[in-house]
């Protein structure tokens, strides 16, 4: 397009351009392009101007999510929730980190402050994953009741990012939820269902040292081995269970939560 | 406002309704509908798109290369979708999330594309943008009465305020749990239909078959 260059200073170039037929292969591309771009800028400015936005009403979910797991403790005695940072590597709390300050996410995204996951342990289909975690500790008259652990991995066709609540004795969950993901409405969408939501809690994840915990295949009946570790599976949502299942099976694994939860059970025990 | 402009504002309304005479844009009609709520922030969003496709289409409809109008008119609508999706997320979090894809779904809305290419290609930029708005109404209004019958029906409230106390809350209302599912709305639309062809009888359409009486079969 040489012409195009010359459309305003020049009148001359302008008005032949607009005297061709519409149908010429110069104004089709001429137009079409135009068009495109401008639908482009529109779309990219509105999508950089409203992110923050954005950003902030999905922050604003969270501490709804981790009331949520909070909800079945019991309403006597007032729960203190504390927030803390984990060092995934060993397990250990790090005091010098202020856990309001910290970006888990952003920081995954950061190759100084995240590391490679290896590939045979990437079930969770991650890449990277932060060194450290901020985790929330709920305790009533000074005993830790529940732990909450975010966490998240590849569902169907986005990213799952929730909570997931392990009770006191850390071998049972409380419950699980997802603050953000993109899946299909109906079928991988059905992670927010509250009914489904609640058939977590209770589940057992060990069977001795395997862990068992997942999204099971079709519904679970009361009399089934299974029922005691997984939940009904997801009509036409496969793809989003085996996700759910992966992303817990990551999370709780030596590369996940697992040093750290080893260091839970020994100090609590 | 002259003639014109009125004419291409009311006539979509009942006369030319995009619903109930053209039966276009049938599906998010069915699926935004189960409260006020979600059917009123989804007509906001479609008289946006409809208004502002058509003053773009029919500003560059001189220009507009025959071959692949239908791409470009596509590109700016989806263009439009999209901002409009992008607005919700920020200022209208939780409805947009109730809306899910079906504001995205917009692009695919018949009647945008219908009045592209049937009103704004033909038409100036004022009367279009008139068409656009009165289109965005008349599948408003529709949807906005489909959402408060759903809505009150199926769990007593309006806009999440209770009208009718429900039995489960003490009251003496039985909600209707059909009303919360997508058969409903179109039950309503079909009843809505049949109200205004009785009204309006030059909207019914012919027969274009008639049923032949069943015949018996002979003695075997």
């Amino acid at each position: 397009m040489a012409d195009n260059g010359c459309k305003k200073s020049n009148g001359s170039w302008w008005a032949r351009f607009r005297a061709l037929p519409n149908d010429s292969p110069a104004k089709t591309v001429a137009i079409t392009l135009a068009v495109a771009l401008a639908g482009s800028a529109l779309v990219a400015g509105s999508t950089v101007l409203l992110r923050p936005l954005q950003q902030a009403n999905k922050e604003a979910e969270r501490p709804a999510h981790i009331a949520e797991i909070l909800r079945q403790l019991p309403e006597a005695a007032e729960i203190q929730l504390e927030a803390r940072v984990v060092d995934l590597e060993t397990g250990a709390y790090v005091p010098s980190m202020d856990p309001d300050q910290y970006d888990q996410r952003l920081a995954a995204k950061d190759p100084d402050r995240s590391v490679e996951i290896p590939e045979d342990q990437d079930i969770a289909g991650l890449g990277r994953r932060a060194r450290f975690a901020t985790i929330f500790l709920a305790q009533q008259a000074g005993e830790t009741h529940l732990v909450i652990l975010p966490v998240h991995g590849r569902g169907f066709s986005s990213t799952l990012y929730g909570y997931l609540g392990l009770s006191g004795n850390l071998d049972t969950v409380a419950g699980l939820t997802f603050y953000e993901h993109s899946e299909t409405p109906g079928l991988g969408g059905l992670i927010d269902a509250p009914d489904w939501k609640s058939q977590w809690r209770g589940k057992k994840i060990w069977d001795g040292s395997v862990l068992m915990l997942g999204v099971g295949t079709g519904r679970m009946e009361p009399g089934m081995p299974e029922a005691k570790y997984q939940v009904d599976g997801l009509t036409g949502a496969t793809w989003t269970g085996q996700g759910v299942t992966n992303l817990l099976h990551y999370w709780l694994g030596d590369h996940g939560y697992g040093p750290y939860l080893e260091k839970l059970k020994r100090r609590g025990g | 406002m002259d003639n014109g402009m009125t004419k291409a504002l009311v006539t979509p309304l009942v006369g030319n309704n995009p619903i109930t005479l053209q039966v276009l844009g049938i599906c998010s009609a069915l699926a935004v509908t189960k409260t006020l709520a979600t059917a009123l922030v989804m007509s906001a969003a479609v008289i946006a798109v409809l208004t502002l496709a058509n003053a773009s289409i029919s500003l560059i409809r001189n220009h507009m290369p025959r071959n692949v109008r239908l791409i470009i008119q596509i590109t700016i609508i989806s263009s439009l979708v999209i901002v409009v999706d992008q607005v919700l997320k920020a200022y209208a979090y939780g409805i947009s999330k109730q809306l899910s894809v079906f504001v995205g779904l917009i692009v695919t809305n018949c009647i945008i594309l219908g009045r592209a290419e049937s009103f704004a290609m033909k038409n100036g930029v004022g009367l279009s943008i008139m068409d656009g708005i009165g289109n965005g109404l008349g599948y408003s209004w529709i949807l906005i009465t489909v959402g408060i019958i759903r809505e009150l029906l199926g769990t007593g409230k309006v806009l999440g305020e209770v009208v009718l106390p429900t039995a489960a809350e003490g009251g003496w209302f039985e909600p209707l749990g059909l009303m919360l599912l997508p058969p409903s709305a179109f039950f309503i639309i079909g009843l809505l239909i049949w109200v205004i062809r009785t009204w309006r009888p030059a909207q019914a359409e012919a027969a274009e078959f008639r049923a032949r009486p069943v015949e018996r079969a002979g003695a075997e």
